[in-house]
């Protein structure tokens, strides 16, 4: 696959080395000098120096023949701009773009934007993940689904310890998926399986029903 | 008419203020406030500290009861995204984008937007005189 990435700042470089190990065909496009220099100093010619949202350099590179382009710049606007000359000028069939403002991902898509990447929602995430007091975590989001999974820890002083799953007020859409104990080992829940305290939920549901579902999991 | 102008540099300040002597309600937005300075002391209108690729910032400057959004601010990328944001998201009646790059001017004003060169337009005027 010959791929385009927009941006040779800290991601945009891990991400080329990723994806040259995988065997792809990859070229940087980076419009300071001496980052670039670093870049073909480290890895070959694999780094072009340029604008990657001027229209021109993107057709002297060759974005018409690309399979994917990646646009992973610090600054969203040059991110959007990038992915929509690939998409209209060049006929790219798959344009990502990374996000810093989670707010522009409903933008983007309406923009042509195939898929967004928000560096701090995952970031967000991730820290949350380690507050061991947060009651709903987030673990992934599936995008095309428009689904996202969830941890839920039922905390000791819930009305739900003891409940079984047939008798909690689920919201329609969000479906149990697995539950951790504290102790034991993890096991798929069924209709008459009991809720402990500590006990953590894997849950599938829709981002708008998650507060109901952590509320029907803790009992309030 | 309400217009909303994003970027207080010389041209979105003397734009405003232009705008405002003809009696129209201008609101104009930048993330500078030392951009501000530009505006004349009889300027009438809003001067507004905030980022106009922001939705949120976009909403406090009124932009969901605007008739035009004009963008100016140096970077063309972020003239193109916020007007995409005016004209696909708040559904503003008329957007203005200026886009110094003549090529992402053309691809811009083929996806739909009501965009402007200066580049070209500048171009051309210093052509048509020195060949008089």
């Amino acid at each position: 696959m010959y791929i385009i990435v927009i941006g040779g700042g800290r991601l945009g470089y891990y991400l080329l080395k990723a994806l040259l190990k995988e065997g792809h065909e990859v070229l940087v496009l980076e419009k300071d000098a001496r980052v670039c220099k670093t870049i073909t100093d480290e890895l070959g010619s694999v780094c072009f120096r340029g604008d990657g949202c001027e229209a021109a350099t993107l057709a002297e590179v060759g974005t018409g023949r690309a399979d994917m382009f990646v646009a992973v710049t610090g600054d969203d606007e040059d991110n959007l701009v990038a992915c929509q000359i690939a998409k209209h000028k060049h006929n790219v069939p798959r344009t990502i773009s990374r996000i810093r403002n989670p707010g522009n991902a409903v933008l983007f898509k309406k923009l042509g934007v195939d898929v967004t990447v928000s560096s701090t929602d995952l970031i967000i995430e991730s820290i949350e993940r380690e507050v061991p007091t947060h009651p709903v975590t987030q673990l992934l989001t599936l995008d095309e689904k428009g689904l996202v999974i969830v941890d839920v820890k039922i905390p000791p002083e819930s009305s739900t310890v003891g409940k079984a799953v047939k008798d909690l007020d689920l919201p329609r859409d969000s479906k149990l998926a697995l539950i951790i104990p504290t102790e034991g080992s993890a096991h798929v829940p069924a209709a008459h399986t009991v809720l402990h305290a500590g006990d953590q939920v894997i849950a599938i549901t829709p981002p708008e029903s998650k507060e109901a579902l952590r509320a029907a999991l803790s009992g309030k | 008419m309400k217009i909303l102008i994003m970027g207080c540099g010389r041209v979105g300040a003397r734009l405003a203020s232009l705008l405002d002597e003809d009696g129209h309600e201008v609101t104009i937005l930048d993330n500078d406030t030392y951009s501000f300075r530009r505006l004349p002391p009889s300027f009438g209108g809003t001067a507004l500290f905030g980022n106009g690729t922001d939705e949120e910032a976009l909403k406090k400057a009124g932009i969901e009861d605007a008739d035009i959004f004009v963008a100016v601010t140096q970077g063309d990328n972020r003239n193109v995204m916020s007007c995409q944001v005016a004209k696909h998201i708040f559904k503003v009646p008329r957007v203005v984008c200026r886009i110094y790059d003549p090529l992402r001017e053309e691809m811009y004003n083929a996806l739909g937007l009501e965009t402007i060169s200066p580049t070209k337009i500048f171009a051309q005027l210093l052509r048509e005189k020195i060949e008089g």
